[in-house]
């Protein structure tokens, strides 16, 4: 390691990147456009979901718990019901997607600390159902004894979580996408861009003719290699600050343990993620293999890190292959420390998986890294 | 940079024995003999495909050979091909600087590269952009320029450690023939200075500039010499027929029995006959039953009869592409 040479090689990447315009203008831009796109256009916690409500008791006490519904903005009345057979007519039509039915009882059952309100869903979409069950934890506005609710739903029987206090809203208690959602953002966009560009990078060199130059000149394969993935985890670094501070002055996103755990295991993923980069590079024929290639981590990992699922929800074999996926460790880390406050040596398992995979990662791309042509 | 590899006191900067290699089936390069001799200029002639950038890559270290022995400035190749780098220089068919990077950037970065410390290369860089006629553009990017001015970019970043041992693939394929006038006079200069060159093209005209020779035909080396060499061995072997009447001419002398090619070139047909076969009087009664007016006459042997004469010797030619 000369680092001389390694300077030089630095200094042209930099100088190559001041130039290439497109690239500087996603990264600047992905960022950006995923986090207002996902902070405000993709809002899990469905609001308006057409609905019709039918209240048999017709009471002061069961008006008021209807109107306590209809202001959390989650039902819009859309169809007049009596009975829950309407309800559920309505449901088997798709013309409205939750029912609530009040029975004639209903004081009588609060009062004795029985089932009280049925809400019936439309099952067929599960988001429709998370929404319901943000409506079943409502507390109901009467002081008797308990407010319970009865969880839909007879037909489709899938219960809904009970009780008034969800341990899955617990740190984010307004259900506010983009709590859970900016820190995931970080890993996704390091994932989708360290890839790609350190993938494409070192192929567009050899693509045209420039590693056949480099490799008869004395440059050590590690100068060239450290030279192309300093320069890219300095940008994954711009990144994360970038997103971490819309973040912060969009969505409120809180910080809730230190700024240095998050550059942490940000750093972290970058290097696992340029890792992998070189790795996909040494196989990659052309640009657009490279590209290809990238997807092929890019889409597992947004499907089964825990992004866009819940990692606990998924089939054991999905598990596993999450486990090798460094964007699942990440995850972990990262809403740990954004969101729960927790160290991240506390959350040492995520920290040692991302390290060997770093570690394994480039002792392959070092190895397949041949200053050789054939 | 300038001392010498290990092998100062040879006067031999390159020697191969049974250079071979092969991509599957295909013998790309097949069991060459080499020999190229200091501070000269050293050619491989060859059509696209016969092997040239094969056997440059493997002399200098870039492939790995499937047999035979290399010895480059004293250096066991591919073995010490790391510790040969920053002796030799290499300049890539494809134009293979940064596209992105000015001429003063591209310079410095492989002056980096090379070793050299950061006075030398200011001095060194400064030197070859006055040498090679970049001064006042040497802030342009290096994709901007045009063919000719991009081989002289890429000829100074191949010479900016003023390597003993320049290898050159086809440095003129993308050029006016002007710059590859100009290109050669570098050429020369750097031959005075000290530099052995070794240089492969499909141009006769470079060829014939060259100290030896190598013809390449199908990764096999069929004739070494130097160009006067080459062409001597011919003499007598080629006639010049003037007619005007060329394409039926041609067709009259291609079937006399002796002629290995006639090639039409401009007004006359140029004719090559076997060795030891003096074909001129067939070709006048083989013209005059054809009803062709012509004149027959002997003419001195040029690079391309040789060409023609040793790749059409090979038993795996027959019936192929005659008439070259």
């Amino acid at each position: 390691m000369n680092l001389r040479r390694l300077y030089a090689v630095l200094i042209k990447e930099f100088r190559q990147m001041r130039r290439d315009r497109m690239t500087l203008a996603m990264i600047i831009g992905i960022p950006i456009m995923q986090l207002i796109l996902f902070g405000y256009a993709i809002n899990l916690n469905l609001r308006h979901l057409p609905a019709a409500i039918a209240d048999e008791a017709g009471t002061s006490a069961s008006r008021q718990m209807v109107m306590d519904m209809l202001a959390t903005g989650v039902i819009d009345p859309v169809a007049d019901a009596r009975t829950p057979e309407d309800l559920m007519e309505l449901i088997r039509r798709g013309e409205i997607s939750v029912g609530v039915a009040v029975p004639f009882d209903y004081e009588r059952r609060l009062a004795v600390g029985d089932q009280a309100v049925q809400i019936l869903v439309d099952g067929s979409d599960t988001v429709v159902q998370s929404a319901a069950a943000q409506l079943a934890q409502m507390p109901i506005a009467l002081p008797p004894p308990e407010n319970n609710v009865l969880l839909p739903d007879r037909q489709k029987s899938i219960p809904l979580p009970q009780g008034t206090v969800s341990v899955v809203s617990f740190y984010n208690p307004q259900r506010v996408s983009a709590i859970n959602i900016v820190p995931g953002l970080i890993g996704i966009i390091l994932t989708m861009t360290m890839v790609m560009f350190t993938a494409v990078a070192i192929v567009r060199e050899r693509e045209r003719g420039n590693m056949e130059l480099l490799i008869a000149t004395p440059v050590s394969s590690a100068e060239l290699m450290i030279g192309k993935v300093v320069p890219y985890g300095l940008i994954g670094l711009v990144q994360t600050s970038l997103i971490l501070l819309l973040g912060t002055l969009l969505f409120q996103v809180p910080i809730r343990g230190s700024l240095l755990d998050v550059y942490i295991a940000a750093v972290l993923l970058i290097l696992a993620n340029l890792a992998m980069g070189l790795l996909i590079s040494t196989r990659a024929q052309s640009q657009f293999q490279a590209m290809q290639m990238t997807f092929f981590v890019f889409l597992p990992s947004i499907l089964l890190s825990g992004f866009m699922f819940p990692f606990d929800g998924m089939p054991k074999a999905a598990q596993w292959l999450a486990e090798i996926l460094p964007l699942t460790h990440f995850l972990r880390l990262i809403r740990g420390v954004m969101l729960r406050g927790a160290g991240i040596f506390e959350l040492w398992p995520d920290l040692l998986a991302l390290l060997v995979f770093i570690a394994l990662m480039m002792t392959f791309a070092i190895l397949r890294f041949r200053k050789r042509l054939d | 940079m300038t001392e010498t590899g290990r092998g100062s006191t040879s006067d031999i900067a390159i020697r191969a024995r049974g250079l071979s290699k092969a991509f599957g089936s295909l013998k790309a390069v097949d069991d060459v003999d080499l020999t190229v001799a200091h501070r000269k200029i050293y050619g491989f002639l060859g059509p696209n495909g016969s092997g040239k950038s094969t056997s440059i890559r493997m002399l200098c270290g870039l492939l790995t050979p499937t047999a035979g022995e290399i010895e480059v400035l004293g250096f066991s190749i591919p073995a010490e091909a790391e510790a040969l780098r920053q002796h030799i220089g290499y300049m890539t068919q494809q134009f293979s600087l940064f596209t992105d990077l000015s001429v003063r950037e591209n310079l410095e970065f492989l002056a980096a590269v090379q070793n050299m410390s950061r006075r030398a290369a200011r001095e060194r860089i400064e030197e070859l952009i006055e040498e090679y006629h970049f001064s006042g553009r040497a802030d342009q990017l290096a994709g901007t320029m045009s063919g000719g001015q991009k081989q002289r970019l890429a000829l100074a970043g191949a010479v900016i450690h003023k390597p003993e041992l320049l290898f050159l693939d086809e440095p003129t394929s993308a050029v006016d023939p002007e710059s590859r006038r100009d290109f050669w006079e570098k050429l020369f200069e750097l031959t005075d200075g000290g530099t052995t060159i070794l240089v492969s093209t499909h141009y006769m005209d470079e060829a014939e500039r060259c100290h030896k020779l190598a013809i390449l035909d199908r990764g096999r080396l069929v004739a070494d010499g130097s160009p006067a060499e080459l062409t001597g061995g011919l003499e007598g072997r080629t006639l010049l027929v003037e007619t005007d009447q060329q394409r039926s001419a041609k067709r009259a002398i291609v079937s006399v029995p002796g002629v290995i090619s006639a090639a039409q070139i401009g007004n006359s047909l140029r004719v090559l006959g076997e060795p030891e076969r003096d074909c001129s009087e067939d070709i006048r009664c083989a013209l005059k039953s054809a009803g062709i007016r012509g004149t027959v006459s002997t003419i001195e042997p040029s690079l391309e009869d040789v060409f023609v004469a040793v790749t059409q010797k090979q038993p795996a030619r027959d019936g192929g592409e005659t008439g070259r």
